[in-house]
């Protein structure tokens, strides 16, 4: 068969792909590439054209304009051979409930005509987890497991690149850190990830990142140069009434672009200072206006922003 | 014997020994705590740590096994109604009807906790104002994006003016800018006097709360203020505290 994509190094192709569903928008012209052996995140809130594009790439709906390539595969005409190659595990939870753990296992094993003996060593880590409960219906599964079982059934067939629709959804901190810690391992392993999530404080544990919002990519790059490229000054502020603070800051021309940011609030420098050059905030002066204003404990101090800060940027332009 | 509890109007939530069975699997665990009025309060905890199940009890959707809980004024074990006439209730899965309009969901809502139409009208129109919805009023909610439509349930679920108001993860999957917003919402609610029990896997958004307790195993582990609790587990913001309590936890869901 003639591979559409011939670069070896590339994974996943994708280009100027367009979807729409009657007027809504949901990919609007979306191009990247991951080469092999990546952790590729798609980073952005419900609704932002994460599982359409996950959707096409795994060869289960057709783009309505654009080309892309999964393993050097075109997913139009050789869907087929995508579909031997990929491991994918949707936002929704999908197995057979009413099958055990290891006869949803020995299922899929079979359909790529393998066994579970052969791949066990991809899947030890993660399915060892669950192999106390393999007679148990996974309908009968507490989410954390259930999320095991469907990454080990993913896997089963040993696939050259895997799909994680949202997997850490809904998922506790504790619980989360360790699926990541298990994607780790997995990419040791050789297998290229592309995973989604709305969560903006796991994509510092990615190789690189899309950020994406209303069908479009904000920014493609490594984690590290999209917070090197954010071109506002930030600023974090506290005092001892947060709330507050938030409502004067709020009130102030120049520290109105403000949001609550965990125990502080982030100040980011005006995108359109009114007159002049405001980008250096004066600090002492905003201080002592919020001491005057009645605050106390006061702390202003210039920092470095997060990816959810350059998202909230990028996404404001 | 259990201690009779005291009705103080200023406790918006109380419970005492709390404690839910399923068979022999002890769901939650003689959890006690007090909540007060206008305060947010943080229910946090791993998967399957026992907080929905707490939550079900606390709104009158399931009846304690053993323990005693008053909110709102009302006995969780014997006033159920009372209970639910009197809080809101605001989940990330079900909020509204995506196949009425903005304005029919109102005042679905309101008709359902019993207020008047004329209440009803007027408090729609001060309420689009307030969420800039003025052009969205005659949408079908299905249509709005994730982030309006979260808005737009929390306000419903405190259109009524409860004494407290459940929040189930409401901020799930919402972008960072909504979420914030969101966020501005619930200090408004509480600072006209709306007990906030909120819910989130958000650790930033713990950060924003009065206080927050975290459950592990069907108890509760730790309360206090988000800077006590820093303080008590040395550690540089919630995340931290969070983990090194779930880390501990035995069972799964």
């Amino acid at each position: 068969m003639i591979k559409t994509n011939n670069n070896p190094d590339i994974a996943i192709q994708c280009d100027a792909v367009h979807k729409r569903y009657k007027e809504t928008t949901a990919l609007n012209g979306v191009s990247f590439s991951v080469t092999r052996g990546e952790i590729f995140g798609i980073i952005g809130p419900d609704g932002a054209g994460k599982t359409t594009l996950f959707r096409i790439l795994t060869t289960l709906i057709l783009a309505d304009s654009g080309t892309a390539s999964v393993d050097g595969y075109n997913v139009v005409n050789e869907y087929k051979e995508i579909r031997k190659r990929v491991g994918y595990m949707p936002g929704r939870f999908s197995l057979y409930q009413d099958l055990t753990v290891e006869e949803n296992l020995n299922f899929f094993a079979t359909v790529f005509n393998t066994t579970i003996a052969e791949n066990y060593d991809l899947i030890k880590d993660i399915y060892q987890q669950i192999e106390p409960f393999k007679n148990r219906r996974a309908g009968k599964l507490s989410g954390g497991m259930k999320q095991k079982l469907a990454l080990s059934c993913a896997l089963i067939h040993k696939p050259s690149v895997l799909f994680l629709d949202e997997p850490t959804t809904g998922v506790d901190p504790v619980s989360r850190k360790e699926f990541w810690g298990m994607l780790k391992n997995l990419k040791a392993q050789g297998i290229t990830i592309l995973v989604s999530t709305p969560y903006m404080d796991e994509a510092s544990l990615c190789d690189r990142i899309a950020l994406i919002q209303n069908g479009d990519f904000l920014t493609i790059d490594t984690p590290k140069n999209i917070v090197s490229q954010y071109p506002n000054k930030l600023w974090a502020a506290e005092s001892d009434n947060m709330h507050q603070l938030l409502i004067d800051l709020r009130a102030n021309e120049i520290t109105k672009n403000c949001f609550a940011f965990g125990d502080k609030i982030h100040i980011s420098s005006p995108l359109n200072p009114p007159k002049g050059d405001l980008k250096t905030l004066d600090i002492d002066k905003t201080i002592r206006d919020l001491i005057n204003n009645g605050h106390k404990n006061v702390v202003i101090q210039k920092i470095e922003p997060t990816i959810e800060d350059c998202f909230m940027q990028l996404s404001q332009r | 014997m259990e201690k009779v509890i005291q009705h103080n109007p200023d406790l918006v939530i109380i419970a005492e020994n709390l404690t839910k069975r399923f068979g022999k699997f002890t769901a939650v665990d003689h959890i006690s705590f007090e909540v007060k009025k206008g305060e947010i309060f943080g229910f946090l905890g791993a998967n399957g740590a026992g907080k929905t199940t707490a939550m079900r009890m606390l709104s009158g959707l399931s009846i304690p096994t053993s323990g005693k809980g008053i909110v709102a004024g009302y006995d969780i074990g014997t006033q159920t109604e009372l209970v639910k006439k009197n809080i809101g209730y605001m989940s990330q899965k079900f909020s509204l009807y995506d196949d009425l309009k903005v304005w029919e969901n109102i005042e679905l809502f309101g008709g359902i906790y019993g207020m008047k139409d004329a209440e009803i009208k007027e408090k729609t129109d001060k309420l689009m104002k307030l969420l800039d919805f003025e052009n969205e009023r005659n949408k079908l909610v299905g249509s709005l994006p994730l982030g309006f439509k979260q808005k737009l349930a929390f306000s419903v679920s405190i259109f009524h003016n409860p004494k407290v108001v459940f929040l189930d993860e409401p901020t799930g999957g919402v972008d960072p800018i909504t979420r914030r917003q969101f966020w501005e919402l619930i200090y408004d609610a509480a600072s006209r006097g709306i007990t906030i029990f909120v819910t989130t896997h958000y650790m930033d958004e713990a950060e924003y709360c009065d206080r927050v307790s975290i459950m592990v195993d069907g108890k509760i582990e730790a309360l206090d203020t988000p800077k006590n609790l820093k303080k008590q587990f040395i550690a540089n913001n919630m995340d931290e505290v969070f983990q090194q309590l779930a880390r501990k936890a035995k069972r799964g869901e």
